[in-house]
């Protein structure tokens, strides 16, 4: 099996997408521009035309509008956004349309619209490029929520998202494109809803999500040599969640630690906590913990960055605190 | 004269005739239902306005596209929207169009092109221009209409769903009903440049004012301006002159709050687009009194069977509270 990055898996499945089915059409800022989102859309524009791959006005709003009227007269867009920060104009349609529509309308027409985000943080851009919205995101109904943290998955669930009958939100991390992973060169799918445990263990679980996987097993390859056996799920799709898998993980560790790279306040964190607080509740021998950003938009400064990102060390220290010598 | 005429033959104008009166009697209908506290989900009412819905829909084919605003009853069946289905998700019953998900200000009905109205103040303006964009991609030659107010050119979006459409030379027509209030405000407090159709040019597009209280005028502007589209000349913009009778939203006529005159209503009352359509069939004897009765009577009947439907009908069970969250399970 070819080994290939995280950035080429996106890359070649929008390729073999756009080739087996004419209904799917890339739209959004920068799909022309090599370098505005991380080489994924090389060669898709000589291959299939600029019918096909729209490069857009900053229209944010707008061009959301376009892939939700464009989904409802049988299309399949992807609409991209190559910094999540750019989305809160787009809520409107998100929220009010995409993810009400076939609710409110009965059942009649559906919205099959992928909405690729991406989280493009670090680098001294500061509060308004560096956003994980995740949280904000799972909140609302009508909408499922993926994101990926190998490239075996990136393909899989962009698979899943561009397939699926209803809005898919497929959120990638630029810090994760250029991770490899053995790829296979047909199309497969990964069903939405199921998360995976990345590392066996016993003492006690972290789940993470996307760029935080890869964190989560660095820490938990870094206390293996205390004698601290963590396992690692990683939760894949944030909407429908696979609770079972969490709920199944707890029973055998006892302890259990949520890492999310958004914001704590009413995140990711708080509803994993909430689901296993209330499903898994006799079987924790501790209390729950969060591991997030701080309640702060993000800082440009690369000694404040540092800091504001959690990373392996903050996993491994909240998990000191949780599993006794 | 001779051109307003031309294309149309007196079968078209009484069909015209005949959904202009539909919309009218059916929302006079809806308008005594709040009333009585029958109707609950609020509406806002489409009379005064019917020339702009029956003139641009009977320019369109049925696979057509119509996308809708808050105010949307009138689009729903000039597009031949069910009226069974209408009455009944006033009702919220299961019959209804939207299954009594919607309400008022959500109907949809896709078997005659009227995919959905959206009562966010210009929300379905940027889904209509996708829908061009699909039909583009497609290469079919459908055309997509939107209506909106004169209040929704106040929102951004508006701006960017003229320019793209305008950019791709979209199948798009834009339908605006200045019926001179957003809401409670006058166009005078809303918009620094009242001249709506005019901001059409600033995206290179045509842009016509046209008396919306003309169904055959409203009807002659759509005609061209679908033609345009269909053959890949781009968006049009159409701004329909017109009033409504009733307050932003309700059966009252906002005299009692005093947000308009007396004077100011009636003036507009007997420009009507009724009875302006009236005045012409009986002048030149396309229709004769006894004729207008039968139709009358017909209309009557069609809304009083709707309203039996709606009443009729079952409310939709507790536990299909979550149905149609998602298609996919």
């Amino acid at each position: 099996m070819p080994k290939i990055q995280y950035n080429q898996a996106i890359n070649q499945t929008l390729h073999q997408l756009m080739k087996k089915d004419p209904r799917v059409f890339l739209i959004g800022q920068g799909v022309t521009s090599p370098w505005y989102v991380g080489q994924t859309t090389n060669g898709l524009l000589d291959k299939f035309g600029s019918r096909r791959v729209i490069d857009t006005p900053v229209s944010e709003n707008g061009i959301t509008g376009v892939a939700v009227g464009a989904a409802l007269a049988a299309m399949r867009p992807i609409l991209i956004f190559p910094r999540m920060d750019f989305m809160y104009y787009a809520m409107d349609q998100l929220v009010n349309h995409a993810g009400s529509w076939h609710y409110m309308f009965g059942g009649q027409l559906n919205v099959p619209l992928t909405v690729w985000a991406i989280i493009n943080r670090g680098g001294e851009q500061a509060a308004q490029h560096s956003q994980s919205l995740q949280a904000m995101l799972s909140h609302i109904p009508g909408f499922k929520v993926v994101m990926p943290s190998t490239a075996y998955d990136a393909k899989g669930l962009l698979v899943s998202a561009v397939e699926d009958d209803d809005p898919v939100i497929y959120i990638d991390d630029r810090w994760l494109y250029e991770l490899e992973d053995d790829v296979p060169e047909e199309l497969y799918s990964i069903p939405i809803g199921e998360g995976m445990i990345r590392r066996k263990g016993k003492n006690i679980t972290v789940a993470a999500s996307s760029y935080m996987v890869t964190e989560a097993i660095k820490a938990a390859d870094s206390l293996a040599d205390e004698g601290i056996d963590v396992e690692v799920i990683d939760l894949r799709s944030l909407k429908p969640l696979d609770k079972q898998i969490l709920i199944n993980s707890v029973k055998k560790t006892g302890r259990f630690i949520i890492v999310d790279a958004g914001w704590p306040s009413s995140g990711i964190g708080a509803e994993v906590s909430a689901i296993v607080g209330s499903e898994a509740f006799e079987y924790l021998n501790a209390p729950i913990m969060r591991v997030s950003l701080p309640d702060s938009p993000a800082p440009a400064s690369s000694p404040l960055e540092a800091v504001y990102y959690p990373k392996a060390k903050t996993i491994v220290s909240k998990i000191r605190e949780l599993v006794p010598k | 004269m001779t051109e307003r005429t031309v294309d149309l033959s007196s079968n078209n104008l009484r069909t015209m005739y005949q959904t202009m009166l539909r919309i009218r009697l059916f929302e006079e209908k809806v308008g005594n239902l709040i009333q009585q506290n029958e109707i609950v989900c609020p509406c806002h009412l489409y009379i005064g306005q019917e020339a702009v819905a029956t003139g641009v829909c009977n320019a369109l084919r049925k696979d057509d596209y119509v996308f809708s605003s808050h105010r949307s009853h009138g689009h729903y069946v000039a597009k031949g929207g069910n009226l069974n289905a209408l009455m009944a998700e006033l009702y919220g019953k299961v019959t209804g169009c939207s299954k009594g998900r919607g309400g008022s200000m959500h109907l949809s009905f896709p078997a005659v092109g009227f995919i959905g109205s959206s009562a966010i103040v210009a929300g379905s303006i940027s889904p209509a221009v996708g829908a061009a964009l699909a039909f583009s991609i497609q290469k079919t030659d459908n055309v997509s209409v939107v209506f909106f107010g004169d209040g929704a050119t106040n929102e951004g979006v508006w701006y960017e769903s003229l320019n793209f459409a305008a950019l791709k030379k979209l199948p798009v027509v834009f339908v605006c009903e200045n019926n001179l209030y957003s809401t409670h405000v006058h166009i005078s407090d809303h918009l620094a440049d009242t001249d709506i159709q005019k901001k059409a040019n600033i995206f290179r597009m045509r842009g016509v004012q046209v008396n919306g209280n003309d169904v055959i005028e409203v009807f002659n502007v759509a005609k061209k301006a679908v033609k345009d589209a269909r053959r890949g000349k781009g968006p049009t913009l159409i701004e329909c002159m017109t009033y409504r009778w009733r307050g932003h939203v309700g059966p009252n006529d906002d005299l009692e709050t005093g947000l308009r005159s007396k004077e100011e209503l009636s003036y507009w009352k007997e420009k009507g687009p009724i009875k302006k359509l009236e005045k012409l069939l009986l002048s030149r004897n396309f229709l004769s009194k006894s004729e207008f009765l039968q139709i009358r009577r017909e209309v009557e009947k069609e809304v009083d069977e709707s309203l039996m439907f709606a009443k009729k009908s079952p409310f939709p069970s507790e536990n299909s509270l979550l149905d149609n969250v998602f298609k996919a399970k």
